[in-house]
């Protein structure tokens, strides 16, 4: 990865790391609050039943994941659809954790506890340059969890009464989100490439592949990591714009 | 058992071992340089893809609808190096605005 000396590195007054994980993951609490009382709506809707939402918001703890389960079944679908259309979803969750998995410590079990506080933002959040920050990690994991719960028993008890998430445009916070944390890293071409690649593969497999494939899929982009400095292996998909030539000369990504 | 609580279960299983194997099985391995170069570029590819996904697909289908415009605002919030918050906001109050017009 490129060398940078990141803007975004701790300031003098950020105390502690856990701490800094939690601020950083506050502009999401809200979205994060209606988005977990939304599923619990819409889990009693399809008949999950009260217990059994919030068992699954503590153990599963994955917004598309859940509201998969929560619209096959509402649908009428059968558990085994509602499933696998989860674990897809999911899935994305294998290699997020192995990138990161240098952060968690201790034991067998208190590296799987810890690592249940991986989520799509606290992976996001944590990570500068390749590398994760244990307690951005943790600090935002836990938070994300807290709130995601809490949204989840609101909603369970609220039921119908709550305003959708939609109509306050939260649904567009999260891409906002997610590019916000892509634009630093695009410092290098090779990461442009990889951004390119991913999101373009994401796209294009949408129509084609059952919700979760695209993601997973995308996470095939890296391997543009593999490609030597000076050039691209030929009959490598090449991301339109990205020349093979002038690899010598890093200049700053434009987004 | 009803098929709720069986996809609970069993989804809620299946995610707390997918997040876990890597940790537990592999956090005391060193990656090889060309492994951790790739996985180094596994965050702008994976970003990438909840960007658009998130923002274009519903269910399995590509749509641009007020999600688009919100990240479009968004992007230029971005690019005025804006603080994460107001980034959201933007994008937010966009596609909020947009549906409320609409």
């Amino acid at each position: 990865m490129a060398e940078s000396k990141n803007s975004r590195a701790p300031g003098a007054r950020s105390p502690s790391g856990y701490r800094r994980g939690v601020r950083a993951v506050l502009p999401l609490i809200p979205a994060v609050l209606a988005f977990g009382a939304s599923f619990g709506v819409l889990a009693q809707a399809a008949g999950m039943g009260a217990v059994a939402s919030l068992v699954m918001s503590a153990t599963t703890f994955a917004g598309s994941a859940q509201f998969a389960v929560v619209s096959v079944l509402g649908a009428g679908g059968t558990a085994v659809a509602a499933i696998v259309a989860a674990v897809l979803l999911n899935a994305r969750y294998g290699p997020m954790a192995l990138a990161a998995a240098g952060v968690f410590r201790g034991g067998p079990l208190r590296r799987l506890l810890e690592a249940q506080l991986l989520v799509d933002e606290s992976w996001a959040l944590s990570n500068r340059d390749g590398r994760f920050d244990r307690k951005v990690m943790l600090g935002a994991g836990a938070f994300l969890y807290l709130g995601w719960n809490a949204g989840t028993a609101i909603g369970v008890v609220a039921g119908d009464s709550l305003a959708d998430p939609a109509t306050l445009g939260l649904d567009a916070a999260f891409p906002a989100l997610f590019l916000a944390l892509l634009a630093p890293l695009l410092s290098s071409r090779t990461a442009v490439a990889a951004a390119l690649l991913g999101g373009g593969i994401a796209l294009a497999l949408t129509p084609i592949t059952p919700a979760g494939v695209p993601v997973i899929a995308a996470t095939a982009a890296c391997l543009v990591g593999l490609t030597r400095p000076r050039s691209v292996p030929t009959g490598d998909k090449r991301p339109a714009g990205q020349s093979p030539r002038g690899r010598s000369r890093p200049q700053e990504a434009q987004l | 058992m009803s098929a709720a609580w069986i996809a609970v279960i069993v989804v809620g299983a299946a995610t707390i071992a997918l997040k876990a194997a890597g940790p537990v099985f592999a956090a005391e391995r060193e990656l090889p340089v060309g492994a951790s170069r790739v996985v180094g570029l596994l965050a702008p590819a994976l970003l990438a893809a909840l960007v658009a996904t998130q923002a274009f697909a519903t269910d399995e289908s590509l749509v641009i609808d007020e999600r688009g415009a919100g990240l479009l605002a968004g992007a230029v919030a971005v690019l005025l190096r804006a603080p994460l918050l107001v980034v959201i906001l933007v994008a937010a109050a966009t596609a909020a605005g947009l549906r409320a017009i609409s």
